[in-house]
């Protein structure tokens, strides 16, 4: 357990200070929570800022392509239960919103910190964690020029000499490379849908050979480890068979595998799974995410999908026909300037729905479409698409600015 | 082709399937549909054997060890260059497009042999990765309206004396030899560095395909109507970017 006894140095209270300036500067400018420039600025005046903040601290670092913002969320609730605890919860994952969250939380005992992949091995270097949480690792448009299995080499070689508690989906077979060279790992069987990036073996090239649940390489003998923990359904089995119930707000089985994941992790904590999965109940949207609100007499569920893994989990949760569906797809720099990752969603999936296509994207989306057979409308703006549904629940489904445009929109 | 059924064969959805180009498969599948083709696609995995009674055989873009683990086995398999000898038509993207040519370089460095489907040898550029919109003019003797596409690459692939260049640039770097000259063809061996995918922004080239596999000159007409509005704001978008 961390102990708050080491005080920071004068250096280190003069870089939070700053950060904290900086910050009110920045949201008193409108330029949003200032978060991010605090963090760079505290950065600047020290630093080793990150480490100093994180030393006083039992830290966890939570990363993955979908999945962290919720998962931080999730188990910062859980751990909550054993004392204060810092988080980066709205998401501003590089090393200045991590050190400016961390600035912020001067009393708390857990940090619950969502790094994005590519600064983990970095920042897992600085904060020295108690636990390393890696939930999942598929393709993202953005991410292009950085294949998705050199992330997890990349992962591997960071993580080789790491002292964490590694806790790792298991049924992940880029995750399990990335994993498997750390001395002290977890495996939790937390399901993976999106199959498509794990074909090759990450060890020898090989082929997988993906049974059922299982996976292995047919050539070298890299295979899926024994799981100690599982997701199974709506509950979570611990190490002693014991399985316990999961009950969230948030919708999906992709929610469920998070859950699973933050419970392993709780345990490694000393937070008992009963404990840990009823506290995760009181987690509602997370940044807009899965809210519902209302607009224009209709009851929208807001639900955000950036890459083809995260459409797939999507299309799992979103009520049945005749619910009508918005898609919106953006390809503005945070989104990726690509838009050819459409072709890898099994759009077919979205049969019998009602369809209504916007956002700046939407004849790429027309396209995909028709060439799915499936029927769509294509509408000039969410108004709109709106009011081309009856009265009740609509699913409206946007990657990344398309859902910012969406929340600002609707006013949440 | 066979009596039946036009035979789509996709290669190596495993390695070579990272940018969408499975939409060109989708494409050409559901044109033929549409024109009361039936099709019988097959997706081949690098595990199993090329099969050489394919009309269509379609492969995509990839990354840098996938690619050259996609021409050891395609080598290895001879299947490929087996179907295309008794006339099998191949339309290949980026890092398949290069796998057709003589060699390129891979993952670690090293010139790689290629299948010789292609008079094209490729190497790596020094400089940025060529992204963004692209459009170019086709070879006339193909009669197809503008190349629309999106690239994101880093290749550079020279054409030998054998082969011709399917489209001439307007605007972006396709062969990226700096003489204008985008993706090649012969006969009915395909490549392009052009993803969106390639197809989705030019359904007339999945009719091309189709065309050849059943010889015939025309199709019965389809709408095209999403295919139309989408053509027009890319190339606006490639002519006049944001
Ligand atoms: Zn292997």
């Amino acid at each position: 357990m961390a102990a708050n006894s080491e005080p920071l140095s004068p250096r280190a209270k003069l870089a939070v200070t700053a950060g904290r300036a900086a910050a009110a500067v920045s949201r008193a400018a409108g330029k949003g929570s200032g978060s991010v420039i605090g963090g760079k600025v505290a950065l600047r005046f020290d630093p080793d800022l990150l480490a100093r903040l994180a030393r006083h601290l039992d830290v966890v670092l939570v990363s993955a392509t979908n999945g962290k913002t919720t998962t931080t969320r999730l188990l910062a609730e859980a751990l909550r239960a054993g004392g204060p605890v810092v988080s980066n919860a709205l998401g501003a994952n590089m090393p200045a919103g991590i050190t400016s969250a961390l600035a912020g939380g001067s009393d708390a005992r857990f940090g619950v910190i969502e790094v994005d992949e590519k600064y983990l091995a970095g920042v897992a270097r600085d904060v020295a964690p108690k636990a390393i949480a890696l939930l999942n690792l598929s393709r993202d448009q953005l991410d292009r020029a950085a294949e998705t299995r050199m992330l997890a080499e990349k992962w591997r070689e960071g993580l080789a000499g790491s002292e964490a508690i590694i806790i790792a989906n298991a049924d992940d077979p880029l995750i399990t490379w990335a994993a498997s060279s750390s001395p002290t790992v977890v495996w939790v069987a937390a399901g993976q849908s999106w199959k498509d990036d794990a074909w090759s073996c990450p060890s020898c090239g090989g082929v997988l050979q993906r049974p059922d649940d299982d996976w292995y390489c047919g050539e070298c003998g890299f295979r899926r480890p024994t799981p100690t923990w599982a997701l199974s359904g709506d509950h979570v089995v611990d190490p002693y068979g014991v399985a316990w119930p999961i009950h969230l707000q948030l919708p999906g089985r992709a929610n469920k595998s998070n859950a699973a994941m933050s419970a392993a992790v709780a345990a490694a904590f000393g937070i008992d799974p009963k404990v840990a999965l009823e506290r995760m109940f009181k987690v509602q949207a997370v940044a807009g995410r899965y809210d519902v609100v209302s607009f224009l007499q209709r009851d929208l569920r807001l639900l955000l999908a950036k890459n083809p893994a995260g459409w797939l989990e999507t299309f799992s949760l979103i009520d049945g026909p005749p619910t009508p569906v918005i898609l919106s797809v953006n390809a503005r720099g945070a989104d990726g300037t690509d838009t050819s990752w459409l072709w890898d969603v099994d759009y077919t999936r979205l049969a019998g729905h009602p369809i209504m296509v916007i956002g700046d994207r939407k004849l790429d989306l027309a396209v995909r479409l028709e060439v799915a057979g499936l029927q769509f409308r294509v509408c000039a703006n969410l108004d709109e698409a709106v009011r081309a549904a009856p009265p009740g629940r609509i699913e409206a489904i946007a990657n990344y600015t398309a859902f910012q445009d969406l929340r600002r929109r609707v006013g949440n | 082709m066979s009596e039946s059924s036009l035979r789509l064969v996709w290669v190596y959805p495993d390695l070579l399937s990272t940018y969408g180009d499975q939409g060109n498969a989708l494409v050409v599948e559901r044109r033929a549909v549409q024109r009361r083709v039936p099709v019988t696609r097959v997706d081949v995995r690098s595990d199993h054997a090329v099969p050489t009674s394919g009309d269509i055989y379609l492969i995509g873009g990839g990354e840098d060890r996938p690619q050259r683990l996609a021409a050891e086995r395609l080598r290895r398999d001879g299947g490929l260059n087996r179907a295309v000898a008794n006339g099998a038509i191949v339309f290949s993207v980026c890092a398949g497009y290069q796998i057709l040519g003589h060699e390129f370089i891979n993952d670690l460095g090293r010139p790689e042999p290629g299948l010789g489907l292609l008079d094209v040898v490729s190497t790596r550029g020094e400089g940025d990765r060529c992204v963004g919109d692209v459009l170019a003019d086709i070879d006339p003797q193909l009669g197809l309206p503008p190349l629309t596409g999106f690239e994101n690459h880093q290749g550079i692939t020279h054409l030998g004396p054998t082969t011709r260049p399917l489209a001439r640039l307007r605007v972006g770097r396709g062969n990226g030899t700096g003489d204008g000259t985008e993706g090649a063809f012969n006969d009915t061996v395909f490549g392009t560095y052009m993803h969106g995918p390639v197809m989705a922004r030019n359904p007339h080239i999945a009719d091309l395909l189709i065309k050849l596999a059943l010889d015939v000159n025309a199709l019965p007409p389809v709408d095209d109507q999403w295919y139309d509005a989408l053509r027009a704001e890319r190339i606006a978008a490639a002519v006049q970017p944001a």
